[in-house]
This record gives C-alpha cells, structure tokens and sequence, in this order.
C-alpha cells in the first residue's frame, strides 16, 4: 500500500502531499523534512529507491519536481516507478504539457486527479482516458453550477435595481 | 459587508505568497489571510466558503496551523451543491485525520451523499472516506459501501471496492461480509474494476483465513485464466504501457496468485504455466516489463516448490543483477533476500556479484547488498567474506563506516571459528574504524582476550604494535591499554610467543610511553584517561624500574578538573606511596570474566535482580532446560523491599572491572548510603563487585575486616559524607585516614583468615515427605562468601524423578547453584547439591532465601516450597 505521495521542489517546496495512513500534523512536517534531506541530495545516476524507516520510498525526478511515494517493505518498486509516471502523464494530459506553475496555482485540480488514480493507498484506474473522462465531467458539474449561480445572481441584482 | 472576506482571490494569494523574498514576509502575508479568513468564519460568509477553504489547504501545505478551518469544511460538506462539496471533501481529507473527533461529525453528511442520487457526489464521499475513515465510521457506513459493490457505474464499484479494503483494515471482523461480493468483482471486464476487486480480494485474505480458502477453492483458476487472457491479448491503446497491456493489472494478478499458491500444492500447480510463460515471454527491457518479471519472480518463491521455475526465477535475478540500471540492481538484490530461504545455495553462486555491489557508489544499493552478504556468511565462508568487507571499511565513506563496522563485528563474533582470528578480526576493525564501533563490542573483546589465556601474550603484543599505528581510534586504545596493564609483563617479556609471531622487542618504558600517549592524547576522552591510570597503576608494580615514572605520570593527574580523574590520582598516589606491602595483592591480574554472565547482559536476558546465573542454571542435569524464569520471578518478590545494593548486580560487574562506569557526578562520595563505607573502596580499587570466583583476592579481605570493625566504618562513614572536593583535594589530611584504616587492618586480616567459626547445620525445610538439611562453611579469608551443602532425603518410599531444587535471594545476596549430584533420589535415600551465597551486606543483613523444590512421584508433578529465614548469625 503506498502510505503517502510527496511532491516536493528542488528547493525543498512541499507542492502536494496525500497520506493515505494517520500521521500527526507534527509528523508530517517531519517526514517532509527528513526525505526532503535524503531525496534532494541524492545524485541523478542512482536508483529511485530509500529506505526510510523500514518502509521504502520510490521517488522520481520530472524537471523540477520531486514526486515521491512511500511504500511498504514488500511492495513492487518498479511497478510504484509507473504509477508515478501514470500519474505525471495524466497531469500532462490535463494540464497540456504541464510545469510546476500549473501545480502550484491549480494545486486543487492536481489533487483532484490524484483521487481518481489512487484511493485508500491503491490503484484505482489504470486507463488515462478513463481518468481524464471522470475529471472533465466533473469540472463541467462545477462550470454548469457556477453558471447557475451566476444567472441567477444575475436575475436577483437586476430585479432589485 | 466584511471588508476583509471580499478579500483577494486564491490566485492573488499564491502569487502574493510566492512573491515574498523572506520567510517573515511570508508570514505576514499567511497572517493577514488567515486574519481575513478567520474574520469570514466567524461571520458566517457563504459566498467566499470554498475560496477561503482553498485558500487554507494552500496555506497547510506552507505548515501554518489550519485547525480552525477544520468546521468549514463539514459546512461545505454539508451544503447542497456539487462544485462546494467537491472542495468540502479535499479539505476534509487534507486538514483532517481519522485521529480528530471532529471527523465523527461527518458520517451523517457521508452517509447521505453515499446514498445520493448523483453519482459524482457518491464518488466524493468513497473517496474521502476510503482516504480517512477511522473504525467507528468504517462500521457505521460498511453496509452502504458493500452495496455500492453492486452499483450500475463501474467508477463507483471501484471506488467502493478501495473503500472496502480500508474498512476491512480498519475492522477485519466486517471482512466476511465482503467475501461473496468480492469474488465477483473478479469476473468483471472493466480494467478499473477487476484491478480493485483484486486488490480487494488480496487484502482480505491477509485479514481472514476464511476468505483464502474461499477465494483459492472458488477463484484460483479463473484467475489463471484472467491473467492469460491479458497475457496474450492484443495490442490495446487504453492500456498499453510500453507495448504491455495493463502491466499493473498484469501485477495486482500476481500478488493475488502468491497468496492462493502459498502453502498450496493444487493451486500452485494450477498457476505453473501461466507463471513459466509470464517469466519467459515478457520482454525486459524496459522498466514495465521488469517490473511484471519482478512481481513474477516472487510469486515463483513464494508458491509450492517447483524446481523447473525456482531456476528460471534464479535467473531472472541473475540478470537483473547484472543489469547496469541501479533500479534493477537494487531490486535484483531485495529479491535474492527472500530467495534466500528458499534456495540459498542459488543465492550463494552470485556472492561475488553481490560483493560487488557492497561498493556500490550508490547508498540504497550498499545497504541492501550488505544485508544481503550479511545472510550468505556461514562457517565456511566466513573468513573470505570476512576479509573483503574489512578491506572495503578502508575505502568506505564515513557515514557507511557505522553500518558496515556494526555488521562486520556483529558476523565475526556469531562466526568465529578459533578465537584468535576473532581477536585478529577485531583488530583489525578497531584499527580502521574504532570510532565507529558501539560500547558492547570493544567489552566483548576484552571479555574474549580475558578468557583465552593461551592468547594473553599474543592479544596484547598485537595490539601493542596496532596501536603505534592507529592511535586515534579511541576503542582500539582502550582495549590495548587494558590490555598492556593487564599483561603487560608479556609485552615486554615476549611470553607465550606464538609460531606465527614475529618476536617484537618492547622494553618496560616503551610500554609506559605507549600508556602516557593514551593519556597524553588530546582526543581521549574520560573513559580511556581512566582506564590509562589503572593500568598504570598495575604497571607499577609488575614494572618496579618505572614505578617513579608511572608515579609522576599518576600525580600529573592530581590537578585534573575531571573529578574522577583527580580523585584517581590522589588515592593510586596513595596506594604507590604507602603501601607497597599490599600493593602487590591489589593490583593482580583480573579474575577471568565470566563470558556467559557478559553475554547474558547484552542479550538483556539476564535481570539483575535474578540470583542464579544462567550458566548455572543452563547446566542442571535435571532435565529441565528452561530455568523456570518465572518461578524464579515470584520467587524473588521477597527481595522487593530491600534496597537493591550498590554493586551486587552479576550484569554490571564487568562494567565495573573495567572501572569504566563513569557519569561524572556518579563519584563515590557524592551519593553515598549510610552503608557506602565499603563502596569507597571498592570504587578505589576500580574493582566493583568481586565475582564468586575470585576467593583469594586480598583486596576483599580488607574489605571485610573493614567491615567486622564497628568504629572505623564509623570514621568511614564520615569520611564519605564530606563533599568530594574538600576529602580529596582541599584538605590534605582527608586522604589520610583512609590509608591509615588500611594499615590498621593487616593484622585483623590474619586473624579472620586462621580463625574462621564454625556454623550449626541447619533443617531449611522438612515436610512429610521431604527434608532438606544446609551445611555451612567458608571460604578462608573470605566471609562475604558462605557455601552451603544442601542435602536432600526422602522420607516416603516413593522415587523421586526429575528433581530439581531452586533458590531465590534478595539483591544483596548472591547465589550460585551448583548442580545437584543426581536428578533421582530413591527412596529414603540422599542426595546433594552445594551452592555458594555472597552477602554484599555482610555483617549488617543475615541470609535469607526463598526454595522451590520440584520432582515427580510416578509422573505427577510435586511442587514444595518454602522460605527459610533461621539462617546462623554471621554468615
């Protein structure tokens, strides 16, 4: 089970964090500082995989972001390497060819997606085209709700000129 | 309207956050948000709601404290519209975990939108509670979600199949309520649905042994064929991952087949086939097919044996080890771990790679490698690998040293094969990494040397002549300065030269230079200045022409700052100057230490309260091999009262042979209980409790003709209770009196030691049946020291079996069992068994103990138990 995704920065910025086990607020903080340490410093020819505190963690390395998940002893590496890479396609294809700005400003849409990949530290759907369906039906929901809301805003304030 | 909730938009905060160039900018800018956001929630804006929750989740992930935000969310939450619940739900899942209350308040909300009529809003809510759900909502809304298994949409089944598997982790009882529902979601087509009813059915069988044999009877062989189909299907652009369709369905399908195959022979028959062609069709050069052959491989080990595929599995991992991705190497080297239980001999042909890989320059790769050579070293292979690792510790960086050093002492001390290639080994570490080493091994070192007499003279040239080489490595020094106050007269005499030896020529005052550059070193610390001035202390007298040099090297030492260094100084000053005529007797050699007892320690088995040693008690020829750690536990709450004394305790003697107990305030006479007379002496032979065996030390004997004294314990006593500092150093006249009690008690000494009194024997126990008698007698010279006869007689005409006779003692006694002379005692017959009682009280606590006896009549068990407190006076 992956028990947390980590999106950190060059510089060490928390860009998204999931946990998917119970960690204290205090924990979390420390988590991030502590694989913040070993990630970064790490050279760009060795594996992508740390132990850490008897879990692993399985990082990899998209321009200028960090993207990290921590799993468990018996997990399968290689396979967490593609989930990642799933994921960072899925934001590609959302996003259009997508940069750390786009996670930054649109840092909720990011989490979105996320929870159409992964549930309760598993993998939920293997098919990019499937994920980027839900999600776009979903944004129009909002876009359908907002327009509501406006239109009507819109009858109320001419009806009380 | 407020003027802050109008506020700016989340954009506008990102950017105004971002464009601050110090960290208390930053602040001021989250303070001011926070202030405006707070301000909002206390006015109960609705319009702004889901802005400012956003804008708190951005400012969580900064790490500034949002707990007050934590209600809006339930508000969102509960709020009727999709866009606001859609952001409700993340920051319920993002500010809160399943450890707050506030979560409980949820589950209604919850249990409404998962019975909603838009599917999307059913989504939100398995999502959010699959993410953070905690026991109680877990029962409460189980029966919801295992409906929604059978939900119309696919995307909600595999929501609620995810969601399932929290529950279920979170309370397995409820997991044979998914069994049924479960299996089939296995027959499904959709990708996203067969993957979660995998996973699913996976998880509970690790939960219920019900569900595995459900699932392995009902679905191993569909399975099969599911994996199959994918196998060998088509080119499917959906799925397609490097030319695999669907390598983590191909995967989740593995790990399920690896539980149904374990410890079943039907079922990993029936996988055989479809495992041979996974292993062998999919392509590996590229990182989602490896990893499909990774997963393969582990379900190769972990099924029923199957020659055929453990070899093919073999050498898959083979040539991932070879492969010159890290990734692979890495996960190659985790894999021949478990493979080592299976078929180690296959794991041992790639030892020389796996060597390799030990100097990786890649951390995670070291580390695994290591572990992994860690498992391969046996009695045969020890000494190869052994030396590769030692000449590796050389060329290793510093923050591997301690890993590496740890492990290597860890295999050379479990595999040893003759004590003196540990002794060489451990040289050998000490003098490349001695800084790196933990406390227990540098101990266990001195324990092994101590006990292999045969190598006395051997250990302490060698590691006389490591030391001129590798000064620096502080346990090294400790250990070659114990060892050169120890043996020292080897050294120079060059005795018991072994053939392999080349002959080295130290002469007296070479020894005492090495010991002064010990001192001398501006690295050591206290412990090593210690034990540099004991073993100056036993050079002076097995060296006579140094003994002025060693005496100035001592007094150089009586301006330390250090206490116990100071304190040292002034009473081995003492000692050199007053009294040769005991000095002698005071410095021999150390009593071998007891290997069994040390080892006992470290293993932490060894209470130290528990009278008995181990070793004693492991060799009872009574037939009962576990010593009754119990028993001996209840036995012993009539010690519980006493305070425990000072050094009495068998697992810390070593530490106090070696004189290395050293916390700073811990000097004797800081904290001295009424009874510490005897403690200040202790303390200044640096001998802490003397071991049973050590019967003629005289040091002992002046202990206890102090101790039959009354009215200079008095003056002790006194003594003792002046602060350190003015004892010792201020008032010259303090040092004194001690030396003079010393002088004082010579001739008491020969007294005690001709005239030793006779003592009454004893019936400790008698009941119908049984009767034990005690015999005293002691030691000469010795009084701490009682040994006591026990003799055991049958009163019934019965036979007794598997006798076996147990003591317990308070802390102040020490006890040793010896064993019984036989664990059958015939009918009105005798049979005994002595043992040896040590009073650390002597004098001012009588002998008490505790006795269980136990033996069989005709295969029933008898237990009689008993206290004996009528003790003669004086033992």
């Amino acid at each position: 089970m992956i028990h947390f995704v980590l999106l950190i920065s060059r510089q060490g910025k928390v860009r998204l964090t999931k946990w998917y086990s119970p960690y204290s607020q205090k924990e979390r903080t420390k988590v991030i500082r502590e694989l913040g340490g070993v990630i970064l410093s790490r050279g760009p020819k060795l594996c992508n995989f740390v132990d850490w505190r008897g879990f692993k963690v399985v990082y990899k390395r998209y321009a200028s972001l960090y993207f990290c998940m921590c799993i468990d002893q018996d997990d399968n590496e290689l396979e967490v390497l593609e989930i990642i890479h799933h994921f960072v396609e899925i934001l590609d294809r959302y996003f259009g060819s997508v940069c750390e700005l786009d996670l930054i400003f649109n840092f909720h849409k990011a989490y979105y997606i996320l929870d159409e990949l992964l549930l309760a530290g598993e993998l939920q759907e293997t098919s990019k085209k499937t994920v980027a369906r839900l999600i776009a039906a979903q944004d129009s929901l909002v876009e359908t709700a907002k327009e509501q809301q406006g239109s009507i805003s819109n009858i109320i304030a001419q009806a009380t000129k | 309207m407020n003027p802050f909730s109008s506020g700016t938009r989340l954009r506008d905060m990102i950017r105004a956050i971002r464009s601050c160039k110090t960290a208390a900018e930053e602040r001021a800018v989250v303070r001011k948000e926070c202030a405006a956001i707070r301000a909002a929630i206390s006015e109960n804006d609705q319009d702004y709601r889901h802005r400012n929750l956003a804008k708190l989740m951005f400012i969580h992930m900064l790490g500034y404290p949002t707990h007050f935000g934590q209600m809006e969310c339930l508000k969102l939450i509960a709020s009727s519209g999709f866009p606001e619940k859609r952001i409700g739900y993340l920051g319920l899942m993002l500010l809160l975990d399943e450890r707050q209350e506030v979560l409980m308040l949820v589950t209604n909300s919850l249990k409404q939108d998962l019975n909603h009529s838009n599917q999307y809003i059913i989504g939100l809510a398995l999502c959010a509670l699959g993410n953070i759900c905690s026991a109680e909502m877990a029962r409460d809304l189980a029966p919801e979600v295992e409906r929604l298994l059978q939900f119309r949409d696919p995307n909600i089944r595999k929501k609620a199949a995810l969601c399932s598997i929290r529950i279920i982790k979170k309370v397995p009882d409820l997991a044979e309520n998914f069994i049924n529902t479960s299996a089939s979601l296995l027959r499904e087509k959709h990708h996203g649905v067969l993957i979660t009813g995998v996973q699913l059915c996976t998880d509970l069988c690790k939960v219920s042994s019900e569900a595995l044999e459900y699932f392995r009877e009902k679905c191993t062989e569909s399975l099969v064929k599911t994996l199959r189909d994918m196998a060998n299907s088509p080119y499917a652009p959906e799925y397609d991952v490097a030319g695999i369709t669907d390598p983590f369905l191909h995967i989740r399908l593995l790990k399920l087949l690896r539980i149904l195959g374990h410890g079943d022979d039907d079922a990993s028959d029936c996988m055989n086939d479809i495992l041979a062609q996974v292993a062998t069709k999919i392509e590996s050069n590229k990182n989602a097919g490896n990893a499909i052959l990774y997963e393969c491989v582990g379900t190769i080990m972990s099924i029923e044996d199957n020659g055929g595929l453990r070899v093919l599995a073999i050498n898959i991992l083979g040539r991932f080890l070879s492969n010159r991705d890290n990734n692979i190497r890495y996960v190659a080297l985790n894999m021949l771990m478990r493979a080592m239980a299976v078929d180690a001999p296959a794991v041992q042909r790639h030892r020389a790679t796996i060597l390799e890989c030990v100097k990786d320059s890649d951390a995670s790769i070291r580390k695994k490698a290591l572990d992994l050579v860690y498992l391969l070293v046996s009695e045969s292979n020890v000494k190869p690998l052994t030396k590769e690792l030692i000449e590796y510790l050389e060329a290793s960086d510093q923050e591997f040293k301690g890993v590496l050093t740890a492990k290597i002492c860890s295999l050379v001390e479990k595999f040893a094969p003759e004590k003196i290639w540990y002794i060489d080994q451990m040289l050998k570490v000490l003098s490349e990494a001695g800084n790196f080493v933990k406390d227990e091994v540098w101990h266990a070192l001195i324990v092994v040397i101590s006990n292999a007499s045969d190598l006395h003279g051997y250990s302490v040239r060698a590691l006389y002549r490591t030391f001129q080489t590798s000064a620096e490595q502080e346990s090294l020094v400790r250990v070659a300065v114990w060892c050169i106050g120890e043996y020292g007269d080897m050294l120079v005499n060059n005795v018991g030269m072994l053939d392999i030896e080349e002959p080295i020529t130290v002469t007296e005052s070479d020894a005492v230079d090495a010991v002064e550059v010990a001192i001398k070193h501006h690295a050591s610390d206290l412990t090593t200045k210690a034990m540099v001035l004991i073993a100056l202390l036993k050079l002076s007298s097995r060296f006579p022409s140094c003994s002025e040099r060693i005496k100035d090297i001592i007094l150089q030492n009586k301006r330390s700052f250090v206490l116990e260094l100071q304190q040292r100084s002034i009473e081995f000053n003492c000692i050199l100057q007053k009294h040769q005529n005991i000095r002698s007797a005071l410095v021999e050699r150390m009593p071998v230490l007891d290997e069994a007892t040390f080892s006992g320690r470290r293993a932490g088995s060894l209470p130290t309260s528990v009278s008995i040693s181990t070793g004693a008690a492991r060799n009872l020829p009574n037939g009962i091999a576990k010593p009754a750690a119990a028993p001996v536990a209840d036995l012993l709450d009539l010690s519980s009262d006493d305070a425990p004394a000072p050094s009495s305790s068998g697992g810390d003697f070593l530490q106090d042979l070696l004189g290395v107990d050293l916390s700073p305030v811990s000097a004797p006479s800081t904290s001295q209980p009424p009874k510490g007379g005897t403690d200040v002496l202790l303390d200044l032979l640096s001998i802490g409790t003397s071991p049973p065996e050590q019967s003629n030390s005289s040091a002992s004997d002046i202990l206890c003709s102090i101790q039959d004294n009354n009215a200079p314990l008095a003056s002790l006593n006194d003594l003792t209770s002046l602060s350190p500092l003015s004892a010792n150093a201020t008032s010259p006249a303090s040092p004194a009196p001690v030396m003079d009690l010393l002088d004082g008690f010579g001739p008491n000494l020969q007294k005690n030691e001709e005239n030793g009194p006779d003592y009454p024997s004893l019936v400790a126990y008698e009941s119908s049946s049984l009767r034990m008698t005690f015999n005293f007698s002691k030691q000469p010279g010795n009084p701490q020291t009682t040994l006591i006869q026990a003799t055991f007689t049958n009163l019934s005409p019965n036979v007794y079996n598997d006798f076996l006779f147990q003591a317990a003692v308070p802390k102040f006694l020490q006890l040793h069992l010896d064993p019984a002379c036989s664990n059958t005692l015939p009918a009105n017959r005798s049979i005994s068994q002595s043992m040896k009682l040590t009073n650390s009280q002597h004098g001012k606590k009588s002998l008490v103990m505790r006795t269980r006896i136990a033996y069989k009549i005709n295969d029933n068990d008898v237990l009689e138990e008993g206290q004996v407190n009528n003790f003669p006076g004086g033992l």
